[in-house]
């Protein structure tokens, strides 16, 4: 029996009005593919029972997705710019002209990496749950048949494959990602940049095509009244143009207060579990499940480190006395020695450094300013600096720093921190720390720094 | 059938705003698709894409769906309680289910040399620690069903007390 409900059309505004039955051209094609339906079909249809799948409820979900992920959005474009694309060493570097409009990464506020990265890392895991919601309350719509009455319907169908897959490819790499399981043997960089644009695109043609069947939805039950609907009082919405609400509901064994309950609780399980990688102090350790929330030993080294010494193939016997930093300023080269830095004027600061994993600490670093280097090289006014670590490979083995990143009074080359000297993990002899920059362009084990000029910049 | 926008109606099956968003976001992604066509792990990218949609609509959502199923038709001849016990089963679950598809390259140790690598550490604590979570979850939403199981039966009996 094919279900006798409204036939569904291509979403609100653009909805047709003319054509009651709702077929495009060509309309023999349509109709005939509507009327064979194959086998099983019709049972899938009888077979979904919940009684709270329906437009408010996918509406709810889809207004918290619809509030918070274009935050997401934003603050992964902003951690790209946070990596300096103007030096190319954002990734991915060539990205043709889906290419922001590029400006130097302020270094004030100290703590605004920390709170980019961190915001779009916990947002992006917070709302897991509700994706995973809203996939739920949507999905009878996967086995409907027809799967399309138009060419409009065919299109709008391809786009949620790019919603869907964009969203499940987003939070799959990253995930993976903060925890260190490269499973994917691809590029993450390449991957969940581009990746972010497949989402994006198809998240507007998603909203625009189906904001007013939202509004419509959220206006069609008050919220509060909802919320203090028992489970018992329980009962399905009517029937929908989307075919959301199902043909044969069974009774209701949770309310739709319970039903955004378990969402928002998931969503709430997963911010208490997260929110510790980004926080000090014994807090630290609630991030009970992730790499950074614990703490690598006691003591003033013991914060989270971000590549070993080990992994890094440094090796001790280049970290010892016979270390040398070596300053060039155009022609000019400079070679210091650790007593010959500690000589100089030290200068404290207590900084974030944030990393793009999503977690940050805050330390108390002491060492030399890099703008007093870079006066020291000749190059009191710098166009850039490049900065060499002994690490003999990796894709962040020398960083470049912007002039005001170079000059900002609390930028330095740190030898101490709290108050003993650096962990060889932490960069002994010598690591950059710079305000609000991404942990990875900190380097460390530093070799050589290199001041460009105006002139040659 | 006069004006462009009815014969656009009629033809495509909906008005041109939807025509335009829907194709700027196909354009877009084909865009990104040839870009990365030229990589040698392109393969890898768009398997991972259309996999993610496979692996929830067609394998996780069945399987949560199915132990449900399976727990309703357990708890089914309890129906009768006013306090669902069903439900003080489906939460922790669920909750627990969710902690292990978010941090399950923790618990089930698939980095452990990129983890090692980068933060210096093994993987070995996630595992018991889930377990625990997961341990702390259950027993939590049984005392809350005993406490409401207990509300009830006193706000019954109340009830009875006052009849008689």
């Amino acid at each position: 029996m094919a279900t006798s409900r409204p036939g569904p059309d291509a979403g609100g505004i653009d909805a047709p009005t003319s054509d009651a039955d709702g077929y495009g051209t060509p309309r023999r094609f349509w109709r005939a593919l509507d009327r064979h339906r194959p086998p099983g079909v019709d049972a899938a249809d009888r077979s979904w029972r919940s009684p709270l799948r329906g437009p408010w409820l996918t509406a709810v979900y889809g207004t918290a997705l619809l509030v918070t992920l274009p935050l997401v959005i934003v603050t992964g474009l902003l951690d790209y710019a946070a990596y300096g694309p103007r030096f190319d060493q954002a990734f991915p570097s060539d990205v043709g002209w889906l290419r922001l409009p590029t400006f130097d990464w302020p270094t004030r506020p100290s703590w605004l990496f920390r709170v980019t990265q961190g915001l779009h890392v916990t947002l992006g895991i917070v709302l897991i749950p509700v994706v995973l919601g809203k996939l739920w309350s949507v999905i009878p719509k996967l086995f409907n048949w027809p799967p399309a009455r138009s060419l409009a319907q065919v299109l709008e169908r391809l786009t949620l494959l790019l919603l869907v897959g964009g969203i499940l490819f987003q939070i799959a790499t990253g995930l993976l990602n903060i925890q260190y399981a490269y499973l994917f043997g691809f590029d993450f960089y390449t991957a969940h940049y581009f990746g972010a644009w497949i989402f994006t695109g198809a998240f507007v043609a998603h909203v625009v095509v189906k904001l007013p069947r939202l509004i419509t939805a959220l206006r069609s039950r008050p919220l509060g009244a909802e919320l203090r609907t028992p489970r018992a009082a329980t009962r399905p919405e009517p029937p929908d143009p989307d075919d959301l609400v199902a043909a044969r509901p069974g009774p209701a064994t949770v309310s739709r207060r319970g039903a955004v309950g378990l969402v928002g609780g998931g969503a709430l399980l997963l911010a208490a579990l997260t929110v510790g990688q980004s926080l000090d102090g014994p807090l630290r350790r609630t991030a009970l499940l992730l790499p950074r929330g614990r703490q690598p030993g006691p003591g003033p080294n013991g914060f989270p480190v971000n590549r070993t010494i080990a992994a890094a193939g440094v090796r001790p016997e280049q970290t010892g006395p016979d270390w040398r930093l070596i300053l060039r300023g155009g022609d000019r080269t400079v070679t210091l020695d650790r007593p010959g830095l500690l000589a100089m004027a030290q200068h404290t600061a207590a900084l974030p450094i944030s990393c793009v994993e999503g977690w940050s600490t805050r330390q108390t670093w002491t060492g030399v300013r890099l703008r007093d280097l870079a006066a020291l090289a000749g190059v009191a006014d710098p166009a850039a600096a490049r900065v060499s670590s002994l690490e003999r490979a990796g894709l962040f083995r020398t960083a470049m720093l912007a002039p005001n990143q170079v000059l900002d009074p609390d930028s330095l080359l740190a030898l101490r921190v709290n108050g003993v000297d650096l962990s060889p993990d932490h960069g002994y002899p010598a690591r950059v720390i710079v305000p609000a920059l991404p942990g990875v362009h900190c380097t460390k084990w530093v070799a050589e720094i290199d001041f460009q000029g105006r002139a040659d910049g | 059938m006069g004006d462009p926008t009815s014969r656009l109606r009629a033809g495509y099956g909906a008005g041109s705003r939807h025509l335009i968003v829907v194709t700027a976001a196909i354009v877009l992604a084909g865009w990104v698709a040839l870009r990365l066509a030229g990589e040698a792990t392109a393969g890898r990218m768009l398997l991972w894409f259309l996999g993610a949609v496979i692996a929830h609509d067609l394998v996780l959502f069945p399987l949560y769906a199915t132990a449900d199923r399976v727990l309703r038709a357990l708890v089914r001849h309890r129906a009768g309680n006013r306090v669902a016990l069903l439900n003080h089963l489906r939460v922790p679950a669920l909750a627990s289910a969710l902690l292990l598809l978010v941090f399950a390259p923790g618990i089930l140790r698939l980095g452990e040399t990129t983890h090692l690598a980068a933060t210096g550490q093994d993987q070995h604590p996630y595992l018991a620690r889930w377990l625990q979570l997961t341990a702390a979850l259950f027993v939590l939403s049984a005392l809350t069903y005993a406490l409401r199981a207990l509300a009830r039966r006193r706000q019954s009996s109340g009830k009875r007390s006052e009849r008689a």
